[in-house]
């Protein structure tokens, strides 16, 4: 068969799994729309949060970054894992203990204040919807591609599909197809890592391959810091970034995985506290795998590119290069007129233009692997898209209907919330694709944005509302504004507002907008404290609120007060 | 029936003990080895690892899912203990 007879085949195939589990799993109470009914095993919450947490940028970009970055790629390895410690010792089993279904809805009862509420609901609904409309622009990309249909219609068919199951299954149907995704992206993931790292190192692990010896006995890192030096590139493995920014980038992306609602939200699902730090070590288990395979895909990948490419004749390159010439994600521009490809760091001499997303996407014919690894891969891509997609839509949908709709409606019936939950969804499906549809031109720009704002907006008042009985609702409030003015002012100066001074030498501290989260963070908790102490201590009733979550014992499932 | 004061002030000290050792061992193993000792490290080998920045992108996030499952472990046991486990 063909490459396209076997992408539409297996993408197809995919499509009609998650459709029939959404069917099998139709939710018929806010409380299965909203947290699955609270009875998910860890091993399945964990498999559904690592796919929801795999976006289509963890598949399909990451690698590639670190292909081009090497060792500085490292911060986001660290970063998107080492969240996951924070989460499962300081947050997940508390808030399971608190017993409801959103992150707004812990801030509004632990700092008993609806304007908290609202503030938190305000962070929840920004940094959800400048991720999903990542998701769907990777949904469009991933069709444009692969199966030579237009971006619009990709988004268009993405929607339809996200539609059916997150409107239909809420968070039960979600969860079931999150599984069903993850396995697929992580199965499209590893087949094309396991068959490069054999060919190169003849090690069939690509985690091992990547630290083995390439065909002259030399390791293969080892070659490839003397392959790019002698390019004029840094070394593979020592990085360009200062140590302070590795740091601050760092932490803020561990800070704001931990502080990300639909990833907190995930948690709300299992039976009992001790099944959510359970379902957390799972989850680290699963992301794990995809992003320790990751770095050894980047490597392999930029050190078969430079091989097969670097001062070879322009009209005798593979054939993996000639196709991808095609989709413009390769670019080769003969500027010497030799005949001949240079890849150089100096812009001014350099012939070869790479996107990042080849690493992974072209992996499988560098390979020379078979049409149906081709396949997979598109559907691990869109497996990736979609299910992040889905658990971000349920995030806005909870946020509107029960945050809002509730709060300030509490006498709506349980069925009218859920059919204001299922409004919201198919609101929120609409605008994510119209914006997939019509990118905003700073989509790249906007992932610093959704990170930084987790890690100085929530990160710190959960984390203070768990460990303090003496913070209070003034110093939540403040603590939350103050972070999230802080960061958004940062970020939007340097990206936005006067782009050209984006360089350490005008940075504060040498902090980039990245990694500027870490700072507002560390705001957030001091304007807390300072607040918190000099207003009343908070009520009897939180305070003992705030006991109870402290232990297992006596936690029922997620229910509604 | 909950659990007295002093018991349960016991309970959230031993927590709070636990939470700051494998915290510990979290930063020292990403930002420690991964980062702030990072060229030192690289001129010990680890097969065809440069041990620096093996631990920034492979030894970190294995030693980050070895920590979760020490916490479990150890908070199942501690709940145990102090008999505010959940059946």
């Amino acid at each position: 068969m063909d490459l396209l007879t076997w992408t539409y085949l297996l993408v197809g195939l995919s499509f009609a799994l998650y459709i029939g589990i959404a069917i099998w799993t139709r939710a018929s109470s806010t409380q299965e729309f909203y947290v699955a009914g609270g009875g998910v095993s860890p091993l399945a919450n964990g498999l559904a949060t690592a796919a929801d947490w795999m976006s289509a940028a963890s598949f399909m970009s990451m690698a590639g970054i670190i292909s081009f970055s090497g060792y500085d790629g490292s911060v986001y390895l660290m970063g998107w894992t080492g969240g996951y410690v924070l989460l499962a010792l300081l947050l997940a089993p508390y808030l399971r203990k608190f017993g409801k279904f959103t992150v707004p809805d812990f801030v509004g009862d632990r700092y008993y204040s609806n304007k908290a509420r609202v503030v938190a609901v305000i962070c929840a609904l920004f940094i959800s919807f400048t991720y999903v409309a990542g998701q769907m622009r990777g949904v469009g990309i991933v069709f444009s591609r692969y199966l030579e249909l237009p971006i619009e219609w990709g988004v268009v068919i993405g929607m339809a599909i996200v539609f059916f199951y997150a409107v239909l299954g809420g968070m039960k149907g979600i969860t079931y197809t999150q599984v069903a995704q993850y396995c697929v992206l992580i199965f499209a993931y590893l087949v094309p890592a396991i068959f490069i790292s054999m060919q190169l190192t003849g090690n069939p692990i690509p985690q091992l391959g990547l630290g083995g010896d390439v065909a002259e006995g030399v390791p293969l890192l080892d070659k490839l810091d003397g392959i790019l030096a002698d390019l004029g590139f840094e070394e593979y493995t020592s990085g360009k970034k200062s140590k302070s920014d590795l740091f601050m980038i760092t932490l803020a992306l561990m800070v704001g995985t931990a502080g990300l609602p639909h990833v907190i939200v995930r948690f709300f699902t299992v039976p009992r506290v001790r099944d959510a730090r359970l379902s957390a070590g799972y989850a680290l288990v699963f992301i794990a795998i995809l992003y320790t395979a990751a770095p050894a895909v980047a490597a392999f990948g930029i050190y078969n590119t430079i091989q097969s490419t670097s001062e070879k004749p322009i009209d005798a390159l593979p054939e993996w290069v000639t196709n991808w010439q095609q989709t413009n994600l390769i670019g080769i521009e003969d500027k010497n007129g030799d005949g001949k490809v240079q890849y150089l760091a100096d812009p001014a001499t350099n012939e070869l233009r790479i996107d990042k997303d080849i690493m992974v996407l072209a992996s499988p014919e560098i390979a020379s692997l078979p049409n149906w690894v081709v396949g997979l891969v598109a559907a691990g891509a869109m497996a990736a898209a979609l299910s992040t997609a889905a658990g971000l839509l349920l995030v806005i949908s909870t946020s509107v209907s029960r945050d809002l709709f509730k709060t300030f409606r509490p006498e709506i019936s349980e069925k009218k919330e859920l059919r204001i939950a299922r409004i919201a969804a198919a609101g929120a499906v609409l605008l994510a694709g119209y914006f997939g549809i019509n990118p905003p031109g700073f989509v790249a720009e906007v992932v610093a944005f959704a990170f930084g704002l987790a890690a100085s907006s929530f990160f710190p008042v959960i984390l203070l509302g768990i460990f303090s009985t003496r913070i209070n609702r003034e110093g939540a409030i403040a603590g939350m504004l103050a972070g999230l003015v802080f960061t958004i002012s940062y970020i939007s100066y340097f990206k936005f507002i006067a782009p050209e001074l984006n360089t350490a030498a005008h940075w504060w501290w040498g902090i980039s907008p990245e990694g500027i989260g870490t700072l507002g963070m560390a705001l957030n908790f001091l304007v807390c404290f300072g607040v918190s102490y000099l207003t009343p201590p908070p009520p009897k009733n939180v305070q003992e609120l705030i006991q109870e979550i402290r232990i297992p014992k006596g936690a029922g499932k997620a229910y509604d007060h | 029936m909950s659990p007295t004061p002093t018991k349960m002030e016991r309970y959230w000290k031993k927590n709070l003990q636990t939470l700051a050792l494998l915290l510990f061992i979290w930063f020292v193993v990403s930002f420690g080895f991964g980062i702030l000792w990072v060229e030192e490290l690289n001129t010990i080998r680890l097969g065809g690892f440069k041990l620096g920045f093996w631990f920034a992108q492979q030894g970190s996030i294995y030693s980050f899912v070895v920590l979760i499952f020490i916490y479990v472990i150890r908070m199942n046991a501690l709940d145990r203990e102090f008999k505010v486990n959940e059946d």
